[in-house]
């Protein structure tokens, strides 16, 4: 019932907005910002994190809105098709809203039907093993893969994901042969490599974060060392020029007025440059960003003809490897 | 320290105004939304999250464990008034639960629910307390396949429960789990049976499939029989039970709270599957099993016991671990995080304030349930006295906003209609719910496990015997499955189904 009231007055708000908006008298009402995952998850956390000093900086509520489904296309299909206002903003992964629209066959975006107003942070993607494992570094990984051709398990979240590329990456560079094995969420990752159910997996900085004590973390593919993950070498230092990460933030359809488009970079800009937000996003294992719309269409740009390359090397699109 | 001097420091968090009146405010927004057909806990506490970002961590998360916890209590009292599961925990309840109340015995059924519940948080909140640690180094002994197996185990054991024909059962099981294929399918991300529908793409929605079958299908089989509504408003006198419900509810109050706290501590809908688990185990241990079903008050006890336990079961990988145990506990994950602390095995030791605060608000939340509840059950009560012309479509509506302010979802709502349709047939042709409902929830986890373990062991499905824990639940599926054949067991089994159909007719 409180919902339903609520949702009258959202409503209510809106259609008192449909005259032509604009940036002078933006944002008027409760903007709403579609979640693509569950709440707990890495998007989850930095929204619910930027939320105050959004809210602050707008002076209306910003509101978080979970539509969770078919590993984010249901959000993000409904967020193509959504009012271009403003109002209706949503979170995205990448590398998922490149590969999506290439492999899935019912979704109803593609990447380009967005403007992406901040990349807020990523999580580079990082190899780890559980903790009794023979292997204490990743030469050894490497030498046991090869003795022992797709026998070690190794987990990841979903197929056609950061960590299903990373892992295909490592392979290819590597060449050796690991058995993927595809969970749905990085805590049945954790809770598979800590019980020692799966040998190793490819997975988030943040989770390594969280239980660095629990299992043993052999490389980062992030540029230079992560400061939370002290001792742990980057797969460049290794000699692997590898560096996957997913990165996250915010976008809208692109349709909305290019004024609206500055006013919410301003804003997504002005919160994460603060550097308590950072200090917060750093202790949980992010690597935070201060992006503008200019510098996250590169970065968007970059990845995809990184992973272009990749698909094409393993010739991914090809019916039979589906 | 020593434990004592923990629960001082405890007892110095939750006594301030402040963390008092939040956690006051946690058990009691639970209550309503465990009250409420189709608002859980998951919404409240997503919706109440922001609220919490102004004051510290400890405070906000006494709050949102109230509501989780409150929300149990407050599940029975629709299934027990009105044959509607306030949420998924307490469907089991309605077996029993409403069957008292048609007999005139709501007050005592909805008494031994919150004394059963206060009994089985407190039990589960010493166990949290105690036994952490070692426990949740039990859960990672879990993996795929012996999820997998425990989850085999666990329909079987429902199946043979069954209340009628074993065959109507298993065929309501096998229905569940083909529906739960829809989706994408989580290891190759095909799409399966979900006719172009984005929605479809994550499975059928178990809010949908549950408000359809219990709420929709209750309120067409009502407007079919007018009698029931007198039955429904008698009297709500003796909300204490008397000396032979207590004696009769004890053991599977005690039952249920083991039970529920160990099944709380593994991934999954703890308080759905425990509450379904104390059920079985109660009508198995019974005197006088056919009478299940009838309105015995074991029928109640233990599953509203079970269900409770099971959520402070449920805070045992958070806490040591930092590792969700479902969708709730995975938001108040994500409220640590906000709030700056780092979930792990270090919280306890960093964190004591946190840990040994919220383990107290819990005690005191408890009690404030007790008393909340039962004078709040007579309020409800008057809620529900409504007549059935205005209570019907004010239970349809409620079930309509319900699923619709779930994800804005119209394919949903249909989805709920089309359940309610079946579950009203399906009534009519005296098919059981429950292993229908069981294996839609559980069908994903065990295919996904399934499919994880055959993945880990290149396929080979020994991987299920070698594994000392896996081995033992499929011995006991398999055990179960044959015994029917077994002369004796078979003979006994059906001459106490003639007994049970006897008197149903």
């Amino acid at each position: 019932m409180k919902a339903g009231k609520w949702m009258l007055v959202v409503l209510a708000i809106f259609s008192l907005l449909s005259e032509e908006a604009s940036a002078q008298d933006f944002p008027k009402g409760p903007i709403t910002f579609m979640n693509p995952f569950n709440p707990g998850g890495e998007v989850d956390i930095a929204a619910r994190a930027m939320q105050p000093y959004l809210e602050k900086n707008l002076g209306v509520p910003f509101v978080i809105n979970y539509l969770p489904g078919a590993g984010g296309a249901l959000c993000w299909s409904k967020l193509a098709a959504a009012k271009a206002d403003g109002y209706n903003i949503g979170g995205f992964s990448i590398p998922h809203i490149i590969l999506q629209p290439m492999f899935m066959k019912d979704v109803a975006f593609k990447t380009d039907d967005f403007v992406i107003f901040s990349i807020v942070e990523y999580t580079p993607i990082g190899l780890a093993v559980k903790k009794d494992f023979k292997v204490n570094t990743v030469k050894e990984f490497i030498e046991y893969a090869k003795a022992n051709p797709g026998k070690i398990s190794c987990g990841g979240v979903g197929k056609f994901t950061g960590h299903h590329f990373a892992t295909l990456q490592f392979m290819q560079l590597t060449g050796t042969k690991v058995n993927y094995v595809t969970f749905t969420g990085t805590s049945q990752v954790q809770t598979a490599l800590m019980g020692g159910h799966i040998d190793a997996a490819f997975t988030n900085s943040t989770m390594m974060v969280s239980s660095k004590d629990q299992i043993k973390v052999l490389a980062i593919g992030a540029q230079q060392r992560m400061g939370q993950l002290p001792g742990v070498p980057t797969f460049e230092e290794l000699g692997l020029k590898m560096y996957p990460r997913i990165a996250r933030g915010a976008m809208g359809p692109k349709a909305i007025p290019a004024d609206i488009q500055k006013r919410l970079e301003k804003t997504f800009l002005e919160t994460t440059s603060k550097p308590e937000f950072k200090a917060k996003m750093e202790a949980a294992g992010f690597v935070p960003q201060v992006m503008g719309i200019a510098d996250s269409h590169k970065f968007l740009e970059e990845e995809a003809k990184e992973l272009k390359k990749l698909i094409q090397e393993f010739d991914l699109l090809s019916p039979a490897k589906k | 320290m020593d434990l004592f001097s923990h629960i001082l420091l405890g007892a110095q968090v939750l006594f301030t105004p402040m963390n008092l009146f939040f956690c006051f405010i946690g058990v009691l927004m639970g209550t309503l939304v465990g009250v409420l057909p189709g608002l859980g806990p998951t919404a409240a506490i997503a919706l109440l999250l922001p609220n919490t970002f102004h004051v510290s961590p400890v405070t906000a998360i006494i709050m949102l464990a109230g509501i989780y916890y409150g929300a149990m209590y407050g599940g029975s009292t629709t299934s027990i008034l009105v044959n509607i599961p306030g949420e998924a925990a307490s469907v089991i309840t309605t077996l029993d639960g409403y069957q008292m109340a048609l007999k005139g015995r709501a007050g005592p059924a909805l008494g031994i629910a919150a004394f059963g519940s206060f009994i089985a948080g407190t039990i589960s909140v010493i166990g949290l307390m105690l036994v952490a640690p070692p426990l949740a180094k039990f859960a990672l002994a879990f993996g795929p396949p012996e999820y997998f197996s425990l989850m085999l185990m666990g329909i079987v054991v429902l199946i043979y429960m069954a209340f009628g024909s074993i065959l109507k059962a298993l065929m309501m099981a096998v229905f569940g789990l083909l529906l739960g294929t829809i989706g994408m399918d989580a290891i190759s991300g095909t799409q399966r049976l979900t006719f172009g529908l984005l929605e479809l793409s994550d499975g059928i929605g178990f809010i949908p499939a549950i408000m359809g079958l219990f709420g929709v299908a209750e309120v067409i089989a009502n407007i079919e029989q007018e009698i029931k509504r007198e039955l429904i408003t008698t009297k709500l006198k003796n909300l204490l039970p008397n000396l032979q419900d207590w004696k009769d509810s004890f053991w599977p109050m005690i039952r249920g709270s083991v039970l529920g706290f160990f099944i709380g501590v593994l991934p999954g809908p703890a308080p759905v599957i425990s509450a379904f688990s104390s059920y079985a185990i109660e009508k198995k241990l019974s005197q006088h099993p056919e009478k299940f079903g009838t309105g015995v008050i074991e029928g109640v006890a233990g599953p509203e016991s079970a269900n409770n336990a099971a959520t402070g079961g449920a805070f045992i990988p958070l806490f040591t671990l930092g590792i969700p145990a479902n969708s709730v506990i995975a938001i108040l994950l994500g409220a640590f995080m906000i709030h700056g602390i780092q979930p792990g095995p270090m919280l306890i030791t960093k964190y004591p304030d946190l840990f040994w605060g919220t383990i107290m608000s819990m005690y005191l939340g408890n009690v404030m349930l007790l008393v909340l509840n039962l004078p709040l059950i007579g309020l409800w009560v008057k809620v529900l006295k409504v007549p059935y012309p205005i209570l019907f479509p004010l239970i349809l509506l409620f079930c309509l906003v319900g699923v619709f302010s779930l994800n804005y979802s119209q394919v949903e709502v249909a989805l709920m209609i089309g359940f309610g349709v079946f579950g009203y047939l399906a009534r009519k042709f005296q098919f059981e719910m429950a292993p229908l409902v069981l294996a839609l929830v559980i069908g994903p986890m065990m295919e996904n496990n399934l499919r994880l373990s055959l993945v880990i062991s290149q396929g080979s499905p020994w991987i299920f015997i070698e594994h000392p824990i896996s081995a033992t639940f499929i011995f006991i599926s398999l055990a179960l499955l044959i015994s029917p054949w077994i002369p004796w067991i078979g003979r006994r089994r059906k001459k106490l189904q003639e007994k049970v159909e006897g008197e149903q007719i």
